[in-house]
């Protein structure tokens, strides 16, 4: 058992579901095993009904497809549907989120009033929209239509890779990857993967990283950009995360998937006093509201919400048997909840239009009366309370404060308003450089023990971390976001933190918010004068598992950053576009990616790159 | 005496056991490492169609083995677990290749660059004892198991369709 884990809270409800006959992710997993290896190569094709083809890796059996697909093409094309995959699930959030703020200015939803104004202003500036006499509504408006235009733009590409360094524009313009409309490259990623169009396994790769720019620099900034204006920009918060923020005496609610749009409404929906005199007369003592995965980071970030774990966690928030409700949205949710849930009393309620989960109760959410219907859910889980079944409870003690709400705003201005102090820090080696570790858990790996020994090292290297997903989910658990962790980073690190009383991994929010680590490293470059390929920075997914990981993955390194992955991506069965991946890249983007599933290995990596960074821009390694 | 028994109507055709088989005979002994080996690892198990069936075919290691009668270097033998290799015999292989000529299945192969021949030597068992190939089987199309064990099974599913 404690090979599946390193965290306690997870470890004891693993053996819970033992007892209770429950099977999880790690038990359907070795169901799965061995598993199959063409899908681990990456060399099996289904993009047509000639097929489905396979290549042989060994060279012992067919070396093309039925139409003449090499290896090399279809473990292109396989990556490049992956990346669409991702980019789609990410921009198509940012689009729902951009049509809740045209909805807000139409005056068609009021629940959800423009929260961050100043930052509404800055968004119409960069999109050349007039501020000056005009009302947020009005304002508000014509950023919705625009940004929404973004999506299908003829204008010849996105407004966001403005924020990029001329140099790094150059690049993409001369390699034909400036990402041109949102939905446009996934469109294309598509046709091209299509039997019998693109067979190029380069030109593929580089539609596929202007596919993951149209995500980096367009969908996730958008979904960022908006949910601030609407929901506000975050700013640090404190709260308390790991299972042990559930409440033995309380109606518990979790919070699950990706969205802020209405876990935002529900987190406020909660505090109404009505629901809460319910919640009294079932013998609760209040109403938790915790999140869970992403929709837990943005909520977290802007509300100090407690967040109840990260993606391998989702299925033993149930097996505590104390969740009267799991609420859902979309993305990185377990078909498996509503199976899991029947062995205890819990509500798995599902409220996307896309995603519906057999066994689970849909309660359809409406932007247009977002409050009713967030009243609903929790009226929905608080009647729920009287099936507890007391016997079947066991809620783990195990939880750990954190300090979140990092967005660039509040990095800026813990910086005193400039970031001129953390260039300083830099150029003085007393921060070697930074590094952004994201992504998810993947039960094929020790649960969480990549990411925190992994940042560990880092810390101690004095590199600064800055975290998002269930990597900063991860990062939580272990203390690892209190200012009081800056006790483990190296002197240089630690003194920083110390001065500006910040914890030395910085939590930026969900995994769309990699955007504001990329905003970030473009404003250092531009500051700097110089590409972000230049600067003494790294990324990093060490447990990822999903094709939105694929994706990001792709635009960090399409954006000049170095990236090292902790688990393999299915691309080893072309020698040509694995090493396209691993070092052709280089002397096309300006970086590449690394493959490590040691998390000490990896950190070292890590520290090499920026070593080498360093002395490149004249600094000490 | 286990062997490998195929439940020829469970074969999917997917390959896995050519895969795992290939993959325990590399060097590296994992899939990643295996795919850039050379010389690559060759498999010994080979799934054909008849039409109608997939058929996963191997060496069935034979009581009466005619590779062995057949070997002029006396290289192909019978070790004491009951598995006909020509690895470790009394002879070399010189790859003359007289037992693939002789062996009815046809699942000798070669590998030319060393000229000797290759077959399924058993040098792929887990910590439990079972074959590569029958690991990575995900239909349960092959199985490592006593012959008795075996016919008894089967008598049973014929009753139970009778
Ligand atoms: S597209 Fe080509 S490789 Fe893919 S399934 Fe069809 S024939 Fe096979
Ligand atoms: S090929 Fe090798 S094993 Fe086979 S008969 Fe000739 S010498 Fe013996
Ligand atoms: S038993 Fe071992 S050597 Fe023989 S076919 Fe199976 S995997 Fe290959
Ligand atoms: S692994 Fe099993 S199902 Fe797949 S080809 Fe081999 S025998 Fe058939």
């Amino acid at each position: 058992m404690s090979e599946k884990s390193i965290d306690q809270a997870t470890l004891k409800m693993l053996s819970k579901a033992k007892a209770d006959n429950v099977s999880l992710a790690w038990d359907r997993l070795a169901a799965q095993e061995p598993q199959c290896g063409f899908g681990q190569l990456g060399v099996c094709c289904r993009n047509c009904n000639m097929g489905p083809c396979r290549v042989d890796p060994f060279g012992d059996g067919p070396s093309e497809g039925v139409c003449g697909a090499t290896a090399d093409t279809i473990v292109a094309r396989n990556l490049v549907r992956a990346i669409a995959a991702g980019a789609a699930s990410h921009s198509d959030h940012g689009r729902g989120i951009a049509s809740t703020l045209y909805a807000s200015a139409k005056g068609h939803a009021p629940d959800y009033p423009v929260k961050d104004e100043v930052k509404l202003k800055a968004l119409a500036k960069e999109f050349g929209i007039a501020v000056e006499d005009r009302t947020s509504q009005e304002i508000a408006l014509e950023v919705a239509e625009t940004v929404l235009d973004e999506f299908g733009t003829r204008k010849g590409s996105l407004q966001f890779v403005n924020r990029v360094p001329l140099k790094r524009k150059e690049i993409w313009d001369k390699l034909g990857i400036t990402p041109r409309g949102i939905d446009r490259e996934v469109v294309e990623c598509m046709h091209r993967t299509h039997i019998g169009v693109d067979n190029d396994y380069v030109s593929l790769i580089l539609q596929g990283m202007r596919t993951a720019l149209s995500d980096g620099w367009g969908g996730s900034i958008v979904a960022t950009e908006i949910s601030d204006i609407l929901f506000g920009t975050p700013q640090p918060i404190k709260g308390s995360c790991n299972l042990g923020v559930l409440q033995a005496d309380q109606v518990n609610i979790i919070l699950h998937g990706h969205e802020p749009t209405l876990s935002d409404i529900l987190v406020h929906a909660a505090r109404a006093p009505e629901l809460l005199a319910a919640a009294k007369e079932k013998g609760a003592s209040g109403i938790n509201v915790c999140g869970m995965c992403c929709t837990g980071n943005e909520i977290l970030m802007r509300h100090g919400v407690p967040l109840a774990g990260n993606f391998l966690q989702q299925e033993l928030a149930i097996v505590t048997g104390a969740v009267e409700a799991m609420v859902v949205d979309i993305q990185c949710i377990m078909p498996s909840l509503p199976q899991v849930a029947a062995c205890y009393h819990t509500k798995v309620i599902s409220t996307s239009p896309k995603a519906k989960f057999p066994g689970a109760e849909h309660i359809p959410f409406d932007e247009h009366n977002a409050m009713e219907v967030a009243e609903k859910i929790v009226l929905a889980a608080v009647e729920n309370f009287s099936n507890r079944r007391p016997e079947r409870v066991n809620i783990p003690s195990d939880r750990m404060d954190y300090m979140a709400g990092f967005s660039v705003e509040a990095i800026l201005s813990a910086l005193g308003g400039s970031l001129d102090p953390l260039l300083n820090a830099i150029k003085s080696g007393a921060i070697k450089g930074i590094v952004g570790v994201v992504g998810c858990n993947n039960p094929k790996y020790k649960h969480d023990q990549s990411h925190i020994n992994f940042v560990n090292e880092l810390i101690k290297n004095n590199v600064l971390v800055v975290a998002t997903g269930c990597a900063a989910i991860a990062c939580g658990k272990y203390g690892l976001l209190l200012p009081e962790a800056a006790k483990n980073a190296g002197d240089g690190l630690r003194a920083v933190c110390e001065a500006l009383k910040i914890p030395p991994v910085l939590h930026m929010g969900s995994c769309v918010d990699i955007s504001r680590i990329m905003t970030v490293a473009a404003a250092i470059a531009n500051a700097l004068g110089v590409d972000i390929s230049d600067l003494p920075l790294a990324g990093a997914a060490p447990e990822w598992m999903s094709e939105k990981a694929v994706s990001i993955g792709t635009y960090v390194v399409s954006s000049g950053i170095f990236t090292i992955l902790g688990t393999v991506p299915p691309v080893l069965g072309s020698k040509n576009v694995a090493e396209l991946l691993t070092s052709g890249a280089e002397g096309v983007v300006g970086a590449v990616f690394a493959v490590e599933e040691d998390p000490v290995a990896a950190a070292d990596l890590a520290v090499k790159h920026i070593e080498k960074k360093r002395l490149a821009l004249g600094l000490e390694p | 005496m286990k062997e490998i028994m195929v439940n020829i109507e469970r074969c999917l055709s997917c390959h896995s056991c050519e895969l795992a088989c290939a993959v325990a005979h590399s060097s590296g002994k994992t899939l990643f490492s295996a795919v850039s080996e050379t010389p690559k690892p060759l498999k010994r198990i080979f799934v054909h169609s008849s039409g109608t069936k997939n058929v996963p075919v191997s060496c069935r290691h034979c009581e009466e083995a005619p590779c062995i009668d057949a070997c002029i270097a006396g290289a192909m033998h019978r070790t004491a677990d009951g598995t006909v290799t020509n690895e470790g015999g009394s002879g070399v292989c010189t790859g003359c290749w007289m037992c693939v000529m002789v062996c009815p299945y046809g699942v000798i192969r070669s590998r030319q660059t060393a000229r000797v021949a290759v077959k399924c030597d058993r040098n792929c068992l887990n910590r439990e004892g079972v074959p590569a190939c029958v690991q990575a089987c995900p239909t349960g199309a092959l199985q490592f198991i006593e012959v008795d064990e075996f016919s008894i099974q089967k008598r049973k599913n014929f009753v139970a369709v009778f």
